[in-house]
């Protein structure tokens, strides 16, 4: 059984977030980023699948300019047997993401399309849902476990009321969530290797997608922020300032 | 004019409270707003939609396949109705309208936005990037319509004095079979749902274990507040992970909210931002939860606590 695995280069998640001062985004500029981190434990997953021999070879694609290939260097590091890059320099939103993604699903007859919940840049948490609807396919989005097996799976999803357990045929789209597994560390010779392996690249129009009008960012703002409040010392103190604003 | 279709998410035949706050968001539009409930009986939760302030007419779209509110299931009904000369469709910010919507977006052709935290005009928004450290002010194109989920924290739940119709729909769309609900474990508890509770008392790994986050559940109960936790608080095993609060959990917005024993992580942070009033406990006066706490208490949770419970 192919897997496909989608992931995207992110700022990354220690990076403090800056506005730029005249509100035309956030600074990128000189700025580190990494792997989506949902994305890596999409990858995780598909590499255990692979060890336990219920999958037999992982692809993963991205999409994006020509630093992304640092991105596939690393999911072919991770275990990825090869990738597709989808080369893009613009600007791309997710129906369009998940269109190109779609293609690709289909182009290599794959069985199983992991990828991470929400990418923690826009933070839409959309493209794995919008891919299951293009192709008419099942989807198990936020996975906390997953059981393959050969033409289905059933997986856990963390839910607003708890966990809840879906089965789905396949071919499917699983999103993971947070707890789906702890992703390893690199090593070296795994790094290596991944210089190695192949790296196709297509193009949107390849794959017969146009981009689709998308929303405009009229102005990015910094959240308002919290001022510090008092600290009182003793429990009978934080009574009377807590009924002092009539919240008790 | 607008005529804006609200995905009425409800469990077990009750409609769910997030509702409420997406109709205020619904409002600020402006136009019609028709809440549809897909069930397997709706009736009681279409009834209660029917009740909320600003909506015109709820639909209840009864169907057996409907009973687990499946993305799967849900959306070809959901793009069906929203055919029918809608200009927005929203959906609450819960996994159950996140798991959804986007599968409607696709499938209508628009691009859809995410976590609205604020209503400018028909299609102009504010929604949080970068969890939550940077709000976007976006412009949604019009056509084929606004698709959006609406952040729960954001908006204050309308009243419930309204009387609209309610109309039983028959909705022509192709379900597919090929997912399948096994089960749902849900935790059973007795206390305020954790999103819509209007005070919250939360416990971090400070608490040390399962059996320690009594302290917590306690003064809760004293409060009658809902329960949360730190990601580290859940990580460690004290307590499942429907209760963690935080930008990869909940996010919330109650009027009083404790954090207990919880340092303040940017993660745990993201996801308190609009709580009215925040305390901090805690016996590391340098935690960073002290620089965004309206009232903090250095010492030690094990004596403050219960002394805090007992006196109240």
């Amino acid at each position: 059984m192919k897997a496909l695995v989608s992931v995207k280069r992110v700022v990354d998640y220690n990076v403090r977030i800056q506005v730029k001062a005249d509100g035309s985004g956030v600074v990128t500029d000189g700025v580190k980023f990494s792997v989506n981190p949902f994305d890596e434990i999409a990858m995780e997953e598909a590499v255990r699948l692979k060890e336990k021999g219920k999958v037999t070879e992982i692809i993963a694609v991205t999409i994006g300019g020509a630093k992304c290939e640092e991105t596939l260097r690393t999911a072919l590091a991770f275990g990825a047997d090869r990738a597709v890059h989808v080369k893009e320099e613009g600007e791309i939103q997710p129906l369009t993401a998940a269109q190109a993604l779609a293609a690709v699903f289909k182009k290599e007859g794959a069985q199983l399309f992991l990828l991470g919940k929400q990418a923690i840049d826009d933070d839409a948490n959309q493209t794995g849902q919008m891919v299951a609807a293009l192709l008419d396919l099942p989807q198990a989005t936020f996975a906390s476990k997953v059981e393959l097996e050969a033409n289905k799976a059933t997986v856990t999803r963390e839910v607003d009321a708890g966990l809840e357990t879906l089965e789905i045929d396949l071919p499917a789209i699983i999103t993971a969530d947070l707890r789906l597994n702890e992703p390893r560390y690199l090593k070296l010779p795994d790094i290596m290797k991944a210089k190695k392996k192949p790296i196709e690249a297509v193009s949107l129009a390849d794959l017969g997608v146009t981009a689709i009008a998308g929303l405009k960012a009229t102005k990015t703002a910094a959240p308002p922020k919290r001022s510090k409040g008092i600290v009182v010392k003793t429990v009978d103190e934080l009574i009377a300032a807590l009924k002092g604003k009539g919240l008790i | 004019m607008s005529k804006i279709l609200i995905i009425g998410q409800q469990a077990d035949g009750k409609l769910s409270s997030s509702i409420a706050k997406v109709v205020a968001a619904a409002k600020l539009v402006g136009g019609d707003i028709e809440v549809a409930v897909f069930a397997k009986d709706g009736s009681a939760a279409a009834a209660e939609a029917a009740k909320l302030d600003g909506v015109t007419k709820v639909l209840q779209i009864d169907r057996a396949e409907n009973d687990n509110e499946l993305a799967a299931v849900v959306a070809p009904q959901v793009v069906e109705l929203a055919k029918k000369g809608y200009t927005h469709v929203f959906a609450p910010g819960t996994t159950f309208g996140k798991d959804l919507l986007p599968r409607v977006a696709a499938k209508l052709g628009a691009q859809q936005v995410s976590d609205v935290m604020a209503v400018h005009g028909p299609t102009s928004f504010d929604r949080p990037i970068y969890a939550g450290n940077a709000i976007v002010t976006v412009e949604a194109p019009a056509a084929p319509a606004v698709v959006a989920t609406i952040r729960l924290a954001s908006f204050t739940a309308v009243g419930s004095s309204g009387s609209a119709p309610v109309e039983k729909v028959t909705v022509e769309a192709t379900l597919p079979t090929h997912t399948r609900f096994i089960k749902l474990e849900a935790q059973k508890s007795e206390r305020p749902e954790l999103q819509s509770a209007t005070r919250v008392v939360s416990g971090g790994r400070a608490l040390g274990s399962s059996e320690n986050f009594k302290v917590i559940y306690d003064l809760a109960d004293k409060l009658k507040a809902g329960v949360g936790a730190s990601r580290a608080a859940v990580d460690s095993g004290y307590v499942p992970n429907d209760m963690q609060v935080g930008q990869t959990g909940k996010i919330i917005a109650p009027e009083l909210y404790f954090a207990i024993g919880i340092s303040g992580a940017i993660q745990h942070l993201a996801g308190i931002k609009d709580a009215r009033t925040i305390v901090a406990i805690n016996k590391d006066a340098e935690a960073p939860i002290f620089e965004v706490a309206d009232f903090g208490l250095v010492g030690d949770l094990f004596t403050v606590v219960p002394e805090l419970t007992s006196k109240l």
